[in-house]
This record gives structure tokens, sequence and C-alpha cells, in this order.
């Protein structure tokens, strides 16, 4: 039997708990959350350190903290949320199928939205040569072994990857005992935030290497060292700089992708850049009446803007189930080489909007300007820009000159 | 003396330069909110952190319930929190904001939960 809803959202982490929250107080009752896990909160239910919530509640919350707002919330509007539920297929027609203890639920909605996260890169997708042995996470397992599993991953750490879980776990491991000996990172930058070099590892006396990788691993049963090795400009190892670090863990922090099977079985085109869904200012997808926010659109730093992106995105599905249609945007907007990419990729013209974007290699001094006919019709001056920290600027429809493409240039 | 400071109190990280002579500072620049010299100010005289861990929990629909401090406590302090909080069991339920240690080791802080979890169903 095919369930009817105006809305399903697919994914009950903070980007589809603040969805379903917006859409219902503007009026879209008529919705689903389906969740893959038995509870809600997605991946904020294993971040129990501090930070959440700065920007939205002007107080520093853990992750558990944060997402019992959204979900308290959920609960009070009986909004439905199916969980224990996997979504395994979205149709351009907007048909959503899941499997579930329930059995089989089969929806047709007139939107969907897409909000489910992402995933961490791996051992295989950096390809590191050694054995196969026990002992190698990525820092979202050991986090999850340790904080919801109450499972201790091992008592000599390695850290591959600067990234902020990475870090976090380095601090976390030291808690609990654990001698972590030094985190390795291939760019000449660090991936995560200043302020988590300074608590997480600067705090603990943990020493972070910068151009430096893993190039071996060793052990059979459990991991009994690594090899690290310096990086030169191409990012290669070079040869005469190996140094043997013996450890019983090696975690890796080494970048997250948008999940995108679902989106990409349904046709859906992904940004090679953010391995996200290609959207317009209305966080539309290349499919009508699909919608993506969160983690799957692009990696955000901080929750409260992911909260912020798909309560951005619940207006357009609002406006969307209106009127069955969005204005198609036509104005593509274009990055420039030290531009990683921008967050939407193409506006209307039609209302204010938001772009995204961050920096490939830190800058000082900066100015980031978006063009438009040659006319530069916004800018922002910027201290420090860093890969690590997501910048927005915001425009308004007025500041919008002609329907030319944007450009967005850093000087 | 200068001095570079990475400010904690907010995902900015904004990079601090300050001028310290002894254990006063004498000025600093570099922070976009006045929130910057104070945490400066802190660093110098009497650094605080949080501390974020977990403690078991018996009959529960989870092993363990998260924790937090509801003030920083001074940064070597930090593992004596981390030995009291170890010594603690709880039995479920357990409601965000409970208190776990009332005035740990009279550091002037509350140890919370920041998860809850209900008594395990049959």
């Amino acid at each position: 039997m095919t369930i009817k809803k105006d809305v399903v959202i697919v994914g009950g982490g903070p980007a589809g708990l603040a969805a379903a929250i917006s859409l219902y107080k503007q009026g879209v009752e008529d919705i689903v959350i389906i969740e893959r896990e038995k509870q809600l909160g997605g991946i904020l239910r294993q971040c129990i350190h501090d930070g959440f919530g700065l920007t939205r509640f002007k107080q520093t919350l853990s992750g558990p903290e944060y997402s019992q707002k959204f979900i308290d919330l959920v609960k009070e509007l009986k909004i439905e949320c199916v969980t224990d539920a996997t979504v395994i297929e979205i149709t351009p027609e907007k048909k959503v199928v899941a499997i579930s203890k329930l059995g089989l639920l089969v929806y047709q909605a007139k939107a969907i939205v897409l909000a489910m996260g992402c995933r961490e890169r791996t051992r295989g997708a950096i390809s590191i040569p050694g054995s196969r042995p026990a002992g190698i996470y990525s820092a979202g397992v050991a986090q999850s072994y340790i904080n919801l599993y109450n499972t201790m991953v091992g008592q000599e750490v390695v850290i591959l990857g600067s990234g902020d879980i990475g870090m976090i776990m380095a601090r976390r491991m030291t808690l609990e005992g654990a001698k972590v000996k030094a985190v390795f990172e291939i760019q000449p930058y660090p991936s995560g935030l200043p302020r988590n070099i300074e608590q997480c590892l600067n705090d603990y006396n943990i020493p972070l290497y910068l151009s430096h990788t893993v190039t071996n691993i060793k052990g059979h049963s459990r991991l009994e060292g690594v090899t690290v090795a310096k990086v030169d400009e191409h990012l290669h190892p070079i040869s005469g700089t190996e140094r043997d670090y013996a450890c019983d863990t090696l975690i890796l922090s080494v970048g997250l992708i948008p999940e995108n099977e679902l989106s990409m079985g349904c046709g859906i085109k992904l940004d090679g850049r953010t391995k996200g869904p290609l959207v317009d200012d209305y966080y539309q997808t290349n499919i009508a009446g699909i919608f993506a926010a969160g983690n799957v659109l692009q990696v955000h730093d901080l929750v409260d803007f992911v909260s912020a992106e798909a309560e951005a995105l619940a207006a357009s599905v609002v406006e969307y189930i209106k009127k069955c249609r969005l204005t198609p945007a036509a104005i593509n907007i274009i990055a420039d080489a030290d531009i990683g990419y921008t967050v939407p990729q193409k506006v209307s013209g039609e209302k204010d909007f938001q772009i995204s974007l961050r920096v490939k290699r830190p800058l000082k001094n900066c100015e980031i300007s978006v063009i438009q006919a040659g006319t530069a019709i916004k800018s922002i001056k910027l201290q420090k820009a860093i890969p690590a920290e997501m910048i927005k600027i915001r425009l308004t429809k007025s500041d919008l000159i002609s329907i030319d493409d944007l450009k967005v240039v850093v000087k | 003396m200068k001095k570079i400071f990475t400010c904690i109190i907010c995902p900015n990280g904004c990079e601090i330069t300050a001028e310290v002579e002894g254990q006063e500072l004498v000025s600093c620049f570099g922070s976009l909110c006045k929130r910057g010299e104070k945490y400066v100010k802190q660093e110098l005289y009497d650094p605080r952190r949080n501390v974020a861990t977990s403690v078991l929990v018996e009959n529960g629909d989870a092993l363990l319930v998260s924790v937090r401090l509801t003030n920083a406590v001074p940064k070597a302090k930090i593992f004596d929190v981390m030995n009291e909080i170890k010594k603690v069991h709880l039995i479920a339920p357990v409601i965000i904001g409970q208190v776990i240690i009332r005035n740990v080791l009279d550091l002037n802080s509350d140890v919370i939960a920041t998860r809850k979890v209900a008594v395990k169903s049959k």
C-alpha cells in the first residue's frame, strides 16, 4: 500500500529534524521523518564534547543536548517519525521506498528532503599500503565505540589526518588513559579548526606534524606500528624521511563524504567538488521537488549552520508545495581557482540568498567578492580565511544587477 | 614578550597577539570580539577547561550517559575530575541536566548528565 505524504524527510539527524520542525510550523504538517538508526539525532548522539549551539542558543552544549532540543520539539508537535527504517530507493516521481521491521514502506510524496548526512573516508579511500591488522579505525567509529558502547579502542595511538573529529578523539582517548603519540596531516595546513588544535592537542602536548603521512602499516592480528614520512609539495612521500612509530591503534580522520547513493540512484546530479547535489537558491536539486540540506549537501563545520540551512530549505519546500513549481535558476555561480566550491551552484535571482564556500588554501587579509557583469556586487574582507572554516556571503535580490552569471573571486 | 593565543571560546578561533610582561597582560589585538581579551587574561592567570566524558548506567536503554561540567575547571585538575567521574555508577532513568556530582572536588562546578537514559524495556 502506498502512503501519501506532502513531504518525506530522509534522515533524522540535525538537518532532518530542523527541516521537519520548520515545515510543520509553516503549515506543512503531513510529513514523515525516516531514520535508519533506532533513535533520532544522527551523529550528534556520539558527539559528547561541548561547543554545539553557540550561534543558535548562545550557550555551549554537548551534541546530545543540542539534538534533544529538536527531538523534544518533534515529539511535542507529534511529527511522525519512523525509526529503524532504511530508505532503499527514491524516484524522480517522488516515490520513497524503505525497509523496516513493519515490512516494506512505500511513500508517494509531493516533495522529498534529502538529509542523509555524510560518512567518513576510510583507509581504502586513501590507499595506505601494508598489512590489514585490527586496530585501525576511522575517528567516528572510535568515537561510537568509546562514547556509545563503552569499548576502549586501544592504548598507544597514532592519528592520521587533522580533521576535527580526529583531534576531538585525541583528547577523548587521552582522558581515558591512552597515549596519543602524534597527529600527522598530509597537507601543509591543518584541516580542522584552530580551537580544536589548541584545546584537543596543545592542551595535552600532542604534537601535530604537517606535510606528513603514513606510508606503511605493520602487524598481523593486531596493529604493531606505522611508518610515517614527510611529503613534498606534490604530497609524495620523501624517501629517507621515514620514521617508525610503535602503536596498537591508528585513527583516520581524513575527510567526510556526503552520503548520496540514494540521490545518484534517483538521477540527481552531484557536484564533483562538494560530492553533494547541485542545488539552486531554493536548495532544490536538478529534480523538481527534491531538496537537500546539511552534510548530505556540503560538509559543515558547525551543526548550528546545518540547522539553519535545513530551515532555509524548509521555506522553499513550503513554497513548492503551494505552487507545485519554483522559478528555474539560470544564473550560475562560478568560483575562481582559490575557492574550493560554492553552494548553491546557481540561483534564480528571485530571492535573497546565501553563498557558502571554502577557500582552497589558507589566506590572510583577503577580500572575497561576488562579481556580476564586471561589477563587484558584494565584497567581504577577512583577516584570515582557512579551508577548515566555511565562509558565508549573504546577498539580497536587489544586489543583483543583471541575469549574468556570478563569479566569486578572492584577492 | 609577544605571545600568540588561539581563542577557544567560539568556532572563530581568533588568533590573538598579546604583549605580556611576566604574567601581566599589557595589550592584545586580533580577536573579533571582546571575549578574546578575557580569554587571554584567563589563560595567563588561571587557564580553565570543561570536561566531557561518560558514566556507566545500569538497567538503562544505553550503557553510558554522557556528562559535562557546568563550569570550566583549572586545567591542572582535569585528570583529578576524570577520576572522580569514573567512580560514579548510575541506575536508569537519567534525565538531561541531572546533577551527577555536585561541586566536584570543591571546584565550584557540577557534573551533569547531557543525555537521557530510560529504563530498559523488558
